[in-house]
């Protein structure tokens, strides 16, 4: 029993097997975290490298604190403050690095496809922590894992997807894992952030009014309007974005039904959503969080150490 | 294949195992019990509920261990872990860990390291259905032993429980 494949570049590459053994091991090392010593020492000669080339509190942290849970030495690189300012190449950063003897690369950076890039060119196994606008593997792993602990499974669970879609590694990595573990899929926002013909793409229905997505869904994962990532003004104002698409509590309490409200982070309180329905107890944002670890340490786990099997 | 063990033999060595561990914990409070994971659990459910027929009163504290992530073989085989319900504290306890078969001791080398993250037990003892005597690769004992063999490394000894396989029996396959 293991992965089908060496790194974990994007959900796209994942069988449902592989994500049912990411999730199950997740839930092992979530007990893990319950106990008075909350480390295992599975990886204590395993020396990995947090290589983000891009600003990240949750996802770097959250990977920090699952390599010392499972003993292994880690290293952290932040493009700010280091040689790539004197115009090193990605390649002969990470080469340099791997020189030292490190087994993994934990990676983010704002180029889609670099850490496929590296994955040709060097033997230490990767993980992709967000890459551009295409994948960001690990958050729709824990994503899934919190909607298994709400709803015991995720066929047939109804998910709304919410917001900037054209630009979300996380709402892309979202739609591979949930479509192949048998969930329903909407996508919603405003029709300049939803990618054209992404419903004949993937298999997912798409829906501009906010309210009717929500009276459809059991789940709302709220994206972040990412306005980093654009070049042209895609909204007039986030004032009216708030207005059309930002959850409020009113909003909620018109439903028929509770729904579970999500988000990887960080949120743009007063935008995508009010504070008092991100604080409300619909809202599972820190048990997210909380996952973040235990699913991370799942992939690390698996992806760790070179095995007769594969 | 050779048949070590029936059923009627395995029940017998339940109930016996059960009355000795009984004779040398007769505090309650003080002793709890740790089945491990993956095969040891259908033993310990056996051997909890026989020590709680014949003491009557409250039972002992029964949980169950994985020790997946502290075996010394990650490298060279993927594991995937169980669940682990320890629920009580062993902080000052006198544990019993409880598996199926005892081999080379790894397993419990492991449980142990595993224990040791869950607080200090008073003490810790072992008992086993099968004890694979002279093939130990590390100095690790059974305090209850149901059997001893002798077996040679190309054999391999199978506990086959009803729960699980449909029926009890030990048996030897080469």
């Amino acid at each position: 029993m293991a992965l089908s494949t060496r790194h974990l570049l994007g959900i796209k590459d994942l069988t449902p097997a592989d994500i049912s053994l990411l999730l199950d091991t997740a839930k092992q090392f979530k007990e893990v975290l319950q106990r008075p010593i909350k480390k295992v020492p599975s990886l204590r000669d395993v020396t990995i490298v947090n290589l983000f080339y891009e600003n990240s509190t949750r996802t770097r942290i959250s990977f920090e604190l699952a390599e010392k849970r499972l003993s292994a030495d880690t290293i952290n690189f932040s493009a700010s403050g280091s040689s790539v300012s004197k115009g090193e190449t990605l390649l002969d950063t990470v080469n340099n690095i791997l020189s030292m003897k490190v087994d993994m690369v934990v990676m983010r950076h704002s180029a889609s496809g670099a850490p496929h890039f590296l994955a040709k060119h060097i033997p230490a196994a990767i993980i992709n922590a967000g890459d551009g606008i295409n994948e960001h593997p690990t958050q729709a792993l824990l994503d899934a894992f919190s909607i298994l602990e709400k709803y015991d499974t995720l066929k047939g669970v109804r998910v709304a997807i919410i917001g900037d879609i054209m630009h979300s590694r996380v709402a892309q990595s979202n739609i591979y894992l949930l479509t192949k573990m048998g969930a329903e899929v909407v996508v919603c926002g405003p029709p300049t952030l939803i990618p054209k013909y992404i419903d004949q793409a993937f298999d997912v229905r798409v829906e501009y009014n906010l309210k009717k997505a929500l009276e459809w869904c059991d789940v709302a994962n709220v994206l972040r309007i990412q306005l980093e990532r654009q070049n042209q003004v895609l909204f007039s104002s986030l004032r009216e974005y708030n207005l059309v698409y930002g959850i409020n509590r009113k909003l909620l309490d018109s439903l028929q039904k509770k729904i579970t409200i999500m988000h990887p982070g960080p949120i743009n309180r007063g935008v995508e959503l009010d504070s008092d329905v991100a604080d409300s107890d619909q809202s599972i944002i820190l048990q997210q969080v909380e996952n973040g670890v235990a699913v991370r340490m799942a992939a690390l786990y698996l992806l760790a150490g070179d095995r007769n099997s594969s | 294949m050779k048949s070590l063990l029936n059923a009627q033999h395995i029940q017998l060595t339940i109930k016996r195992l059960a009355n000795q561990v009984l004779e040398n914990h007769t505090n309650p409070e003080q002793t709890v019990l740790i089945g491990i994971q993956p095969r040891g659990i259908y033993l310990s459910d056996r051997i909890a509920r026989e020590v709680q027929a014949e003491k009557g009163g409250s039972a002992f504290p029964y949980g169950k261990l994985d020790i997946t992530f502290y075996r010394d073989d990650l490298r060279k085989e993927l594991h995937v872990p169980n669940q682990t319900d320890i629920l009580f504290s062993i902080e000052g306890k006198k544990v019993i860990l409880i598996d199926d078969v005892l081999y080379t001791g790894r397993t419990i080398r492991a449980a142990l390291d595993a224990l040791m993250d869950f607080g200090r037990p008073q003490k810790v003892e072992l008992l086993v259905l099968i004890d694979r005597r002279y093939s130990r690769e590390l100095p690790i004992q059974p305090d209850y032993t149901g059997k001893s063999i002798d077996s040679i490394v190309t054999q391999k000894v199978k506990v086959l429980w009803n729960e699980r396989d449909g029926k009890d029996e030990v048996v030897l396959m080469d």
